[in-house]
């Protein structure tokens, strides 16, 4: 009998990351809405911004992209070793592990349990069940390394393997901490002072530089390549991107802690290793994109590569972006305004959301022994959708978060504020009610994605069959 | 040694390593197997037939 490929996992993932898109993406909208009308918390202490907000931000992160790369990650290893992967008792494992501790984030997080860490608010004996199920994800991508049957080890394996030991590394160092007790949820970070702002701003701006950068780019060298059906553009600058990305992006992390206690020094270093960062992140958005070089009329036609190709481009602006707001005197105008919020999102809807939903069209439909979603046209209305969504989203909070800096600084000549607190939020109202318009319209479009997918994987010569793995010639 | 000090020869270590990495990646001699190996994903049947072809290869 011929050997065939573990899909059934990879189903499992993707299917689970659309729901965990619909669930995330709803949750920011009801933040959303109750930041433009504030009595949408019904006074009721599980609603509550405060405690909301890390749902939202750990459900997106963490339940729908991790979901994402786990079923985008087992899929690439496998397909790029001629492999089946290995210990598929622990790959079950690591699903079912993993859907624990979402369920535990979203009934901890609104009942007030929370570190108040951002991105590992998520309390001690969660933390304990993360790093398990981590320890077997490891074990079955390396395995399935190891155990492959193509010398060559392809690029997208190498982000993912840098994705799965820095995020193991960024999140035992970040969550140290001493339990009050052994029967109780609450904790103590092992960290004091600006030395715990420091562990946490390295852990949170790694987070975002392996978890939802070179994960999500191991994506890219796949699935641009096989939905353009060309190779990537320069296998060479994807080498020195990859090595580039591990050398400097675990620097940048004192950007997010400008005129605090930090001590100067480390601010102006993480600052000019965040504009070094420049350099990486848009080599490989080059590679990104000119992989369609000689036939971009396909762009026309495809809306999985328009997908891909967007994605790829607020890649681009976003790690342009981000540079810049890591500059200190640009970063004394953005900082804890919404101009933030709205580079966030431009990595989180534009990049990351935007990658993950062209490569799942790609891939589902090949985990169900077919060649294509049930409605392409159905994809090419979610890609508009998606993109006016995120366009609002990003240039309201642009917007917003200019004025909101620039009302809080200006001081009259006798050296007052010229604008009291309240001034400013209600500058901002306008704001927040067209941000939340730009998020329920990019939530919408991901109702069209899970109907899309309830058809494919419902249709009657759909079948959750695993693919053979290519046979050796003889 | 103290600290500090491992810490810079560490530092310049790492960067000597990156800009090696940097002249291997472009070196002309590895071009012909980059340009192979950017096919990996495509021609899946392709590859598995080259690999065993290596592999007897280094047998012989």
């Amino acid at each position: 009998m011929q050997e065939t490929y573990n899909y059934k996992v990879v189903r499992q993932f993707s299917i689970m990351t659309v729901v965990w898109g619909i669930v995330g993406m709803l949750v920011g909208v009801i933040i959303a809405a109750q930041l433009a009308w504030p009595a949408l918390n019904f006074d009721l202490p599980w609603l509550t911004f405060s405690r909301l907000r890390p749902l939202h931000t750990n459900a997106v992160v963490f339940a729908f992209g991790g979901s994402a790369l786990f079923a985008t990650s087992y899929y690439i290893v496998q397909r790029t070793c001629h492999a089946r992967l290995f210990a598929p008792a622990l790959a079950a494992f690591t699903f079912w592990g993993w859907q624990l501790v979402i369920v535990l984030a979203a009934v901890t997080l609104p009942l007030g349990f929370s570190t108040a860490k951002e991105y590992a608010e998520l309390e001690w004996p969660i933390d304990l069940l993360i790093t398990v199920v981590w320890v077997a994800y490891a074990i079955v991508f390396f395995g399935t390394i190891v155990k492959r049957k193509v010398k060559h080890i392809y690029v997208a394996n190498w982000f993912l393997g840098a994705f799965i030991l820095t995020v193991a590394v960024l999140h035992l160092g970040n969550s140290a901490a001493l339990p009050v007790s052994l029967m109780g949820m609450k904790s103590y970070s092992a960290y004091a002072g600006v030395q715990d702002a420091m562990v946490q701003w390295w852990y949170g701006h790694n987070a975002v530089g392996f978890f939802l950068t070179a994960g999500f780019l191991g994506m890219m060298y796949y699935f641009m390549p096989k939905a353009a059906n060309r190779p990537v553009y320069s296998y060479r600058l994807s080498v020195v991107h990859f090595w580039a990305i591990a050398f400097t992006y675990i620097w940048a992390g004192p950007h997010h802690l400008h005129y605090t206690a930090l001590p100067d020094w480390t601010q102006s270093l993480g600052m000019i290793m965040s504009l070094i960062l420049l350099a990486p992140s848009w080599g490989g958005m080059i590679n990104g994109i000119m992989t369609l070089s000689g036939a971009w009329e396909k762009l026309r036609t495809d809306p999985i590569l328009k997908f891909l190709v967007v994605a790829i481009s607020f890649y681009g602006m976003s790690t342009f972006e981000g540079p810049m707001m890591s500059i200190k005197t640009v970063n004394a105008l953005s900082h804890y305004t919404d101009w933030t919020i709205g580079h966030v999102h431009s990595g989180a809807l534009g990049w990351v959301a935007m990658i993950s939903i062209g490569s799942m069209y790609f891939m589902i439909p090949r985990l169900f022994g077919k060649t294509q979603m049930y409605s392409p046209r159905l994809i090419e209305l979610h890609f508009w959708i998606s993109t006016l969504g995120v366009v609002l989203y990003i240039a309201a909070m642009w917007i917003s978060g200019v004025m909101q800096g620039l009302m809080w600084r200006a001081t009259n000549t006798d050296g007052t504020l010229t604008y009291s607190f309240i001034e400013t939020v209600t500058a901002m109202h306008p704001f927040y009610v067209t941000r939340t318009v730009g998020g329920l319209v990019f939530l919408s479009g991901m109702f069209l994605m899970a109907y899309n997918v309830w058809k494919t994987v419902t249709a009657d010569d759909a079948k959750a069959i695993d693919a053979i793995i290519p046979e050796p010639a003889h | 040694m103290d600290s500090t000090e491992f810490h810079i020869y560490w530092t310049l270590a790492l960067f000597i390593l990156f800009i090696a990495i940097v002249i291997w990646a472009w070196s002309s001699k590895r071009k012909a197997e980059f340009d192979e190996l950017a096919h990996l994903p495509l021609d899946e049947d392709k590859f598995v037939a080259e690999t065993k072809k290596s592999e007897g290869e280094n047998n012989a």
